[in-house]
């Protein structure tokens, strides 16, 4: 942890004693998770991918006025395979969740997952609706979640930014997809009378059996 | 409920004066004013017979045998010139046990719309009820509509060529606008909730519920051990012509099915198996299914589109994956509430949304905006309609593969007529600005000259710009002409509306129709094209952001005339109360017609809350506007039609 | 059919055009140094400007407008050192989602209701920033906030971050003040109206007190309903 914590605050270069006096204008010298990170968070490829309103906004932070590729993020990939954030950007509902999961174990690592908007973030003002998820973290997880609704394109930016930090503060060492174990990959969720994750099977057959016999 | 009371089958068309007593809802004793008769309404009773036709309770003919519905609208259709249905939904009159079936019909010439109304009685628990007779074989334009009903009451019906679940999925338990049906997250019947004051400790709604989640599941339900096809259905009349699926369905639904999570997860890949069986291959025919995620379904839609080669030879959608359960969130809504939900509904032109509910309570709730208002009513709606316009001919290029550009020039200029909104209202898209009885806010001297700068420079230069780039460029004509087309007959009968029909040469325009607002003030066209393809679906925009912009000079050069401020007509009030009855009021947004059917019991909030949504009966069309094309047209097709999902599943 | 690759040339023209006319702008700007008294981004970005120009944020906004509305706060009374709302509960009637959970202060030992919120909840994870709260509100006290960076990473807990509560929401008038002038300007107007309306009734009922011995009528209520 001390580890991570060194490497998100590097000493100053100035004052670096590893690197004599004389060549300090010539030589630059940084961390291998530097260089990693540096060039990871500066060409991140958003998924083409929008849920409902706050597709729109997301689209227009895309536009020239906001500008995402001023960031590195420069395209948004239509497929799963070739992108490394998932912005989540609207209403989440039990028929589309399955896809969003699946989309999800399609992107390769490094993935990140934006939160979008109160929907995704919690159901939003949508949330008591019968076929709305109370925020796609009840399935995958999320790096940033953004407030609003729909939130504005600097707020949507503002959340790239905090996502950059994050990714800042990431090291080779740590980070889990070059670690031994298996992939993360999300059971998908299925679409019986209701939606049923998959993880909680077990514990839904008990508690509709207890309910059963109570009737 | 205002309705308790209401005789089973009027006896006398005694028409008693129709304002009736705001009375409370609940324990209401008077019957509800029968509808007064108009000159059609009296030409079907005659034809017809007065036992099989009397008037309904406040609007319409009731139909007493249902046997009948397909002959009436028959004769509605071939005789009376009601040459669309315009609108179809249900009712669930809970405490007098049965389902009302409102019908909408509609003549493309213009005039108000004929209400036919049919009851059936309500089942027990979960049950279907009985069929009514489907009227796909006299409207195309009742597919959807029919499925919709179907899907959110359980009234079957008839002869449906696909009756299937449409914005849900097949298998899920209930029949969710049933006024019996609870999810999981209820709380109450209406909206405001006693939890909140004065004693709201807050609690998130997971902590409330059984499951922690927002699902229910029915009493022993084991989804370790069942089987889900929440596609069943889907393919059965596409399978023709197609290896993989043939020999599935000829297995048919009999055959022991695999069950368990394994098999419950593999539904998909079967299928993807079953498709790719390369060594039954004995033609090109193959099923595709684009979206809910795919980079031109401008949304999440699914179209399952069967392939010869590269022609459509059919095509499906599914819909739903946006269902965000609009209108039963709306019938606990009260009636304020509701306003800034509708700007949800086509994120792209909310305040065009808004106006089409607020217009239709304040009909019920009869009273006007003042002079001033209705101004800035009609400024803040036809800038929506050149701002939606922009949107979708910019991303109906991106279609065509002119990828981004155009719409970047687009949305820059959306973006102005945003930040005008943003400064008026408060925020870009979800404006929330009309109240009944008016607007929330006037606008300043500097949201003014932004508004005149808007109207009289930039947007004018900007359309001309537009039309230089796309109008005549050979490549959007060689991509565009005649592609998509379906001909007029055949679009009224699909209750198309909006810019599609109107380029298919049927001058049928909300604010002609049946004028609202103080649109007969201005000087304008509704201007029509007889193409009927993809490029006179875009000039016709083109034309009408030319007309829309003519209307927002005319309205910031009248405005000066009215009184600055005077925007609310009574006293701005959270609790309306709105008098017992039903109405059907509709706009005419970017899209097409928005219409919204609401019955009120007298109370606070709406016991039906309906919206007849024109992106949504305007894909009804789709596919016979699509198949014998090439599949990279259908993406075109669809762009033209100018869907939003929000409007589309609600 | 003969595509001679003008629509191409032409679609060409128009970018280019838009190239020059973003260059031109910039030259206007800064050749015309009067127009530097309008924030940067606010020029660039009206109907005016031609070209087409990128807010840089995070380093220059767009100044929002003073109707903007994000998620809502609560005003605090600097003067009087006190809450302004009075927990009447208008604004959890009228928010559509129903995000708002108020808790009324009760006197402990009469348990009589007093003017005072014990708790005030938004969930902002449920609220649309709609504004009615603030509409509504007979009080001026709850009003929207323009601060819109406001996103979480999942350890801060957003989901107890996101629950704003009174001490969250709680703001100084002098905020709000700052973010909505003219809005404060016309509370200050109402404020000094009604003072001016209490006094001249307080003037009135003592005049009327003076004057009871001879008519024994009741005054006129001080102030409307």
């Amino acid at each position: 942890m001390s580890d991570a914590v060194n490497r998100a605050n590097p000493p100053a270069f100035e004052n670096d004693p590893r690197v004599p006096e004389e060549l300090r204008n010539n030589v630059f010298i940084t961390t291998l998770d530097k260089l990693y990170n540096w060039g990871r968070k500066r060409s991140m490829w958003p998924m083409l991918f929008g849920l409902a309103c706050c597709a729109i906004e997301m689209i227009a932070t895309a536009a020239s006025r906001h500008d995402l590729a001023r960031f590195g993020w420069e395209l948004m990939r239509a497929s799963p395979r070739q992108a490394d954030l998932m912005i989540v950007s609207g209403t989440v509902t039990k028929k589309m969740v399955p896809q969003i999961v699946r989309l999800y174990n399609q992107m390769p690592e490094p993935r990140y997952v934006i939160a979008m908007g109160a929907c995704a973030t919690a159901g939003g003002p949508f949330k008591e609706g019968y076929n709305v998820v109370s925020g796609i973290d009840k399935f995958i997880p999320v790096d940033v979640y953004i407030t609003g609704c729909p939130p504005r394109p600097e707020a949507l930016l503002h959340s790239f930014i905090k996502l950059q930090e994050k990714i800042e503060k990431q090291s080779l060492r740590t980070v889990p997809w070059y670690r031994p174990g298996e992939d993360d990959v999300v059971p998908v969720p299925v679409l019986g009378p209701d939606l049923i994750d998959m993880r909680r099977a077990e514990e839904i057959r008990q508690k509709a059996a207890v309910a059963q016999e109570q009737a | 409920m205002a309705e308790e009371t209401k005789p089973a089958a009027p006896a006398a068309p005694a028409a008693k004066p129709a304002a009736a007593k705001p009375a409370a809802g609940h324990g209401a004793t008077k019957a509800p004013p029968l509808a007064p008769m108009t000159p059609e309404m009296t030409e079907l009773q005659q034809r017809f017979g007065e036992s099989v036709l009397a008037p309904a309770p406040y609007v319409g003919l009731l139909l007493s045998d249902k046997s009948k519905l397909v002959e009436v609208a028959t004769y509605l259709r071939d005789e009376m010139g009601y040459d669309s249905v315009t609108n179809l939904t249900a009712v669930d009159y809970i405490k007098d046990g049965y389902f009302e079936v409102v019908y909408h019909f509609q003549r493309s010439r213009g005039g108000e719309p004929f209400t036919l109304k049919l009851r059936v009685p309500r089942p027990q628990g979960n049950d279907l009820s009985e069929p009514v007779p489907s009227l796909t074989s006299v409207y195309a334009g009742a597919e959807f509509q029919e499925r919709e009903v179907y899907d959110m009451f359980g009234i079957p019906f008839s002869n449906h060529p696909d009756l299937r679940r449409i914005l849900l999925w097949e298998g899920f338990y209930g029949w969710p606008l049933r006024k019996d049906w609870k999810e999981a997250y209820y709380e109450g019947d209406t909206k405001p909730f006693e939890s909140r004051w004065p004693g709201g400790h807050h609690q998130l709604a997971e902590e409330r519920v059984p499951w922690a989640d927002n699902v229910n599941y029915p009493l022993g339900f084991d989804p370790l051990n069942f089987h889900a096809d929440p596609d069943a259905g889907l393919y059965d009349t596409m399978a023709e012509g197609v290896p993989g699926l043939a020999k599935r369905n000829g297995n048919g639904s009999t055959a022991p099915q695999p069950t368990g999570v394994g098999a419950a997860v593999s539904v998909f890949d079967r299928d993807r198996n079953n498709l790719a069986d390369v060594d039954e291959l004995q033609t090109d025919q193959i099923i595709v299914n684009m979206g809910p995620q795919h980079p031109s379904t401008h949304g999440v839609l699914r179209m399952v589109v069967k392939l010869d080669g590269e022609t459509v030879t059919d095509l499906k959608l599914v819909l739903g994956y946006l269902h965000r359960n609009h209108e039963k969130i709306g019938e606990r809504n009260t009636w304020l509430h509701n306003i800034p939900y509708t700007d949800r509904l086509d994120y792209i032109c909310g305040l065009a949304n808004e106006w089409g509910y607020v217009l239709t309570v304040e009909k019920m709730m009869g009273i006007k905006p003042p002079e001033r208002a209705e101004y800035l009513r009609v400024l803040m709606a036809e800038l929506t309609r050149i701002e939606s316009h922009f949107w979708a001919i910019g991303f109906l290029l991106n279609d065509l593969g002119a990828f981004y550009t155009p719409a970047l020039y687009f949305i820059t200029e959306r973006d102005l007529i945003l930040d005008l909104f943003e400064s008026v209202t408060g925020s870009r898209l979800m404006c929330n600005y009309f109240r009944f009885g008016g607007v929330s806010r006037d606008l300043t001297e500097a949201q003014l000259a932004h508004a005149k700068e808007l109207a009289f420079e930039r947007i004018p230069r900007k359309i001309d710009e537009l039309e230089e780039l796309l109008s005549e460029n050979e490549i959007v004509k060689a991509r565009t002409v005649g592609v998509g087309y379906l001909p007029a007959e055949r679009s009224i009968n699909y209750s198309l509306t909006g810019p599609c029909l109107r380029a298919a040469g049927v001058p049928y325009d909300i604010r002609r129709v049946e004028p609202y607002g103080i649109y007969d003030r201005f000087d304008f066209e509704i201007p029509v094209l007889y193409g009927a393809d993809v490029y006179d679906r875009y000039r016709i925009r083109v034309m009408e952001m030319r007309q829309s912009l003519k209307i927002v000079q005319q309205c910031l050069q009248q405005m000066e005339q009215t009184k600055w401020g005077d925007i609310q007509t009574g006293k701005k009030n959270y609790n309306h109360r709105v008098p017992a009855g039903q109405a059907y009021g509709r706009v005419e947004t970017p899209k097409g017609e928005l219409g919204f059917y609401l019955v009120s019991d007298g109370g606070q909030n709406a016991y039906r809350y309906h919206v007849r949504s024109s992106s949504f009966i305007n894909l009804t069309s789709l596919k016979e506007m699509t198949v014998g094309h090439k599949v990279a047209d259908a993406v075109v097709i669809l762009g033209s039609l100018d869907i939003v999902l929000g409007e589309v599943d609600r | 059919m003969g595509l001679m690759g003008t629509g191409i040339l032409k679609g060409l023209g128009v970018t280019l055009r838009h190239f020059i006319d973003t260059y031109a702008e910039d030259l206007k700007y800064l050749l015309n140094k009067s127009g530097a008294q309008q924030p940067r981004p606010l020029r660039r970005q009206s109907p005016k400007n031609r070209g087409l120009v990128t807010v840089e944020y995070p380093k220059e906004r767009l100044p929002l407008p003073e109707n903007f509305r994000y998620v809502p706060f609560l005003v605090f009374d600097t003067e009087k050192q006190e809450d302004k709302c009075t927990s009447c509960g208008i604004c959890a009637k009228v928010c559509p989602p129903q995000c708002i959970w108020i808790v009324r202060t009760e006197d402990p030992v009469t348990k009589r209701p007093i003017p005072q919120p014990k708790e005030f909840y938004i969930d902002t994870t449920i609220c649309m920033n709609c504004g009615y709260c603030a509409e509504f509100c007979p009080f001026d006290a709850i009003k929207m906030d323009h601060d819109y960076e406001l996103s979480y990473y999942p350890h801060e807990q957003p989901h107890m971050r996101l629950v704003h509560d009174k001490a969250v929401l709680t703001k100084p008038d002098t905020y709000h003040a700052s973010i909505h002038p003219s809005d404060w300007q016309r509370e200050l107007a109402d404020r000094a109206a009604e003072e001016e309306k209490k006094r001249a009734a307080a003037e009135a009922k003592a005049k009327a007190e003076a004057a009871k011995a001879a008519a024994p009528k009741p005054a006129q209520p001080a102030e409307q309903s």
